[in-house]
C-alpha cells in the first residue's frame, strides 16, 4: 500500500501490472470428506492460475466448494491430490504471505481494535516497516475507524468490522489476500461502500486477490477475472476477463458491457444451480412444472 | 457533562437505580416472602410449622445483645463460626480453581491430554461429596484438612468442566485466524484459548463457589469443631433451633456475598464483554 505511484502509472499506461506481485497456481487440485461409503466429493480436479497483480473473482453455485478451495488455498487443509503453488513453492500449512479475511468477523473479541491490527506482527516479532504503532494507527485512519481504535470489536458495526479486519490483514504485506465472502450479512448500503474501499485499496498497489462471493454483481463490479466454478465436485467451468476500466464506479454496472458479463456469467451458474438442484430427489417435481413454464 | 466521581457518582447510581422498579419489585418480594414466613410460623403457627422459629423470634435473638439460645451478631462465637467456614471455602476456592482451570484448559486443547484424564474425571465427578466423607477422614487428620477436601473436590469438577467446555466454545474461525497471523501453539493457548475460554470460566466458577459452600457445609455437619454447618446441626442436636436458623441464613447471606465477589472479578476481567452488554441494553 505504500508503493500507491508505480502501480497508477501502470494501471494508466496499461502495461504488466503483476511486477513484483506474487502468483499463485492449483494444479489438479481435488478434496473429498467422509467415509469410503459416503464420500462427498468437493473439489474435483481443479486447476487455476491466479495471476499476478490480478483481482481474481470466483463465483459458484452455493455449496459448490467455494470455502473449502478458502481453506486449501490458506493451508488450513491439504489437497487429497494436486498441488497448490505460490510463486513455485507449494503450499503447506496457514502462513503470513497468504492472508485471510473470514467470511464471519474473526477479530478477537477480547481486543480492542487496534490490538487485533498488531496482533500478527506483535506476535512473530518481525515488523520490516518501521514503527509497528505508528504504521497501525496510520492504517486504522485509513480504514476510517481512527475514533474506534481503543474500542471493542463488539462495540462495532459490521462494517466497520470488515474494515477492521482488512487492516489487520493488511498490516502483515501478504503476498496474497483471500477474502471468503468478506461482505456477507452487510445491509446492501454498507455492502456497496465496502466494495469501494476495498476497490480503492485494491487499485492503491494492485496486491494479488482471490475474492470468493456469490454475488454476481459483486463479482464483475470488483474483477479482472471471473471464474465461474462448476457444481460439485467443483471444478473451473469458465474464466471470464472482465474489461471494465478502472478505477470503477458504480454506474459502470449499468453499461452494456457489464450488463453482457452478467449474463454471461448468470447463464453459465444458472445452469450448474440447476444441475444441483436436479440432483436432490425431493426437487424433480418442482424440476417437471419448472421446465413446462420455461418454454 | 462529564462523568462524576467518588461520592457523587454512588449517588448518581443510587439515584438512577432507585428510579428502575427493581428495588421496589425486590422489597415488595422479600416483604411477601417474610410476611408468609411469619403468618405460618407465628401467625397462625400452622401445622407442624409452629414448631420453627419464626422471623420475630429469629431477628430478635439475631440482633440481641443477650440472645436466649445463644448466638447473635454480638457473640464472639458467631464470627468465629462464620470465619472458620469463610477460611475453608476461600482455600478450598483458591485450591480448585488453581488447579481446575489450567487442567481444564489443557484438556480442551490438548486432545491426548483430553484422552488420558476425562474418563477419570467422568468417573469421579458424580460421586457426591457425602460419599467421599469417610474417605476423607481416613486420608486426612484434624477436623480441618478433610472438610477442606471435601469442598475443594466438588467444586474442582464444576471448574474444570466447564473450562473445558469453555475451550470448546471457541469459535473455529478465532483459531484459524491466529494461525494465518502465524501464532505458534504456545501464543494460540496464550491468546486465544485463555481469554476465549474465559466467559465460561467464570460462569463455572460461579457454581463452582456455590457448590464448595454445598459440600463444606455437608462436611462441617460431619466433621468439625466449629463453622456455619457445624452451627446448624450442633444447634438442631441440642434442640435449639433459632441458631439453627440464624445459622442457615448467615450461610445464604455469605455465600451470595461470595459470588457476587466472583461475579465481579470476572467482569473486571471481561471487560469487552460487559460493554457489549451495556450496548445490546441501548
Amino acid at each position: 500500500m505504500t508503493d500507491a505511484g508505480p502501480a497508477n502509472m501502470a494501471a494508466s499506461e496499461g502495461i504488466d501490472f503483476g511486477a513484483g506481485q506474487s502468483r499463485m497456481e492449483l494444479k489438479n487440485v481435488s478434496k473429498g470428506y467422509g467415509e469410503e461409503w459416503e464420500f462427498d466429493q468437493v473439489l474435483g480436479n481443479l486447476s487455476l492460475e491466479v495471476e499476478a497483480g490480478m483481482l481474481t473473482v470466483v463465483v459458484g453455485p452455493s455449496g459448490c466448494g467455494k470455502s473449502t478451495l478458502v481453506n486449501l488455498i490458506a493451508g488450513f487443509e491439504t489437497p487429497d491430490t494436486g498441488t497448490i503453488l505460490l510463486d513455485g513453492s507449494e503450499v503447506t500449512g496457514p502462513g503470513k504471505e497468504r492472508m485471510v479475511v473470514f467470511q464471519e468477523t474473526a477479530l478477537m473479541p477480547w481486543q480492542t481494535t487496534y490490538e487485533n491490527i498488531v496482533f500478527g506482527p506483535k506476535l512473530r516479532g518481525d515488523y520490516q516497516g518501521g514503527n509497528l504503532e505508528a504504521e497501525a494507527v496510520k492504517l486504522i485512519e485509513k480504514v476510517g475507524l481512527a475514533d474506534f481504535k481503543d474500542k471493542y470489536p463488539l462495540q462495532l458495526s459490521g462494517g466497520m468490522q470488515r474494515r477492521a479486519e482488512l487492516a489487520r490483514a493488511l498490516i502483515n504485506e501478504p503476498r496474497i489476500m483471500i477474502m471468503d465472502e468478506p461482505f456477507r450479512g452487510l445491509d446492501a448500503m454498507s455492502r456497496e461502500l465496502m466494495q469501494e474501499f476495498f476497490l480503492k485499496i485494491f487499485e492503491e498497489n494492485r496486491r494479488t486477490q482471490i475474492f470468493v462471493t456469490s454475488e454476481i454483481d459483486e463479482a464483475i463490479f470488483l474483477a479482472d477475472r471471473l471464474v465461474v466454478l462448476s457444481n460439485k465436485p467443483a471444478e473451473v467451468r469458465t474464466v471470464i476477463d472482465i474489461d471494465l476500466p478502472r478505477p470503477r464506479d458504480f454506474k459502470m454496472m449499468s453499461s452494456p458491457e457489464a450488463y453482457r458479463y452478467k449474463s454471461e456469467a448468470m447463464e453459465i451458474l444458472h445452469e450448474e444451480a440447476m444441475k444441483s438442484f436436479s440432483d436432490s430427489a425431493s426437487a424433480s417435481g418442482f424440476m417437471e412444472v419448472y421446465a413446462k413454464t420455461g418454454d | 457533562m462529564s462523568k462524576p466521581t467518588g461520592l457523587a457518582y454512588f449517588w448518581y447510581t443510587l439515584e438512577q437505580r432507585m428510579a428502575t422498579p427493581t428495588p421496589y419489585l425486590t422489597m415488595f418480594g422479600l416483604s411477601l416472602w417474610i410476611f408468609t414466613y411469619w403468618l405460618l410460623c407465628e401467625g397462625l403457627e400452622f401445622w407442624r410449622f409452629g414448631k420453627i422459629p419464626g422471623p420475630v423470634t429469629v431477628l430478635t435473638d439475631w440482633f440481641a445483645r443477650d440472645p436466649f439460645q445463644g448466638i447473635s451478631i454480638f457473640k464472639e462465637e458467631y464470627y468465629i463460626h462464620i470465619w472458620s467456614s469463610c477460611r475453608r471455602i476461600a482455600i478450598a476456592f483458591c485450591i480448585a480453581t488453581g488447579v481446575g482451570v489450567p487442567l481444564g484448559l489443557f484438556m480442551g486443547w490438548s486432545k491426548a491430554f483430553r484422552d488420558y484424564t476425562f474418563p477419570i474425571l467422568e468417573v469421579l465427578r458424580p460421586i457426591p461429596p457425602l460419599a467421599w466423607v469417610p474417605l476423607a477422614i481416613l486420608m486426612f487428620s484434624g477436623f480441618e484438612t478433610p472438610v477442606i477436601f471435601l469442598a475443594t473436590l466438588a467444586s474442582l469438577f464444576v471448574t474444570t468442566l466447564n473450562t473445558m467446555l469453555g475451550v470448546d466454545s471457541i469459535d473455529e474461525e478465532y483459531f484459524r485466524a491466529a494461525g494465518c497471523l502465524g501464532s505458534s501453539k504456545w501464543q494460540i493457548f496464550t491468546n486465544v484459548v485463555v481469554p476465549g475460554a474465559l466467559p465460561f470460566i467464570f460462569t463455572g466458577l460461579q457454581i463452582s463457589v456455590g457448590v464448595a459452600w454445598f459440600s463444606l457445609v455437608a462436611a462441617e455437619m460431619v466433621s468439625g469443631d466449629y463453622g456455619l454447618g457445624y452451627l446448624i446441626v450442633d444447634s438442631f442436636m441440642n434442640n435449639v433451633t433459632v441458631p439453627m436458623v440464624i445459622g442457615m441464613l448467615t450461610l445464604g447471606l455469605v455465600g451470595w456475598g461470595t459470588s457476587v465477589m466472583v461475579r465481579q472479578v470476572g467482569r473486571q476481567l471481561m471487560q469487552w464483554q460487559v460493554k457489549e452488554l451495556a450496548q445490546q441494553d441501548r
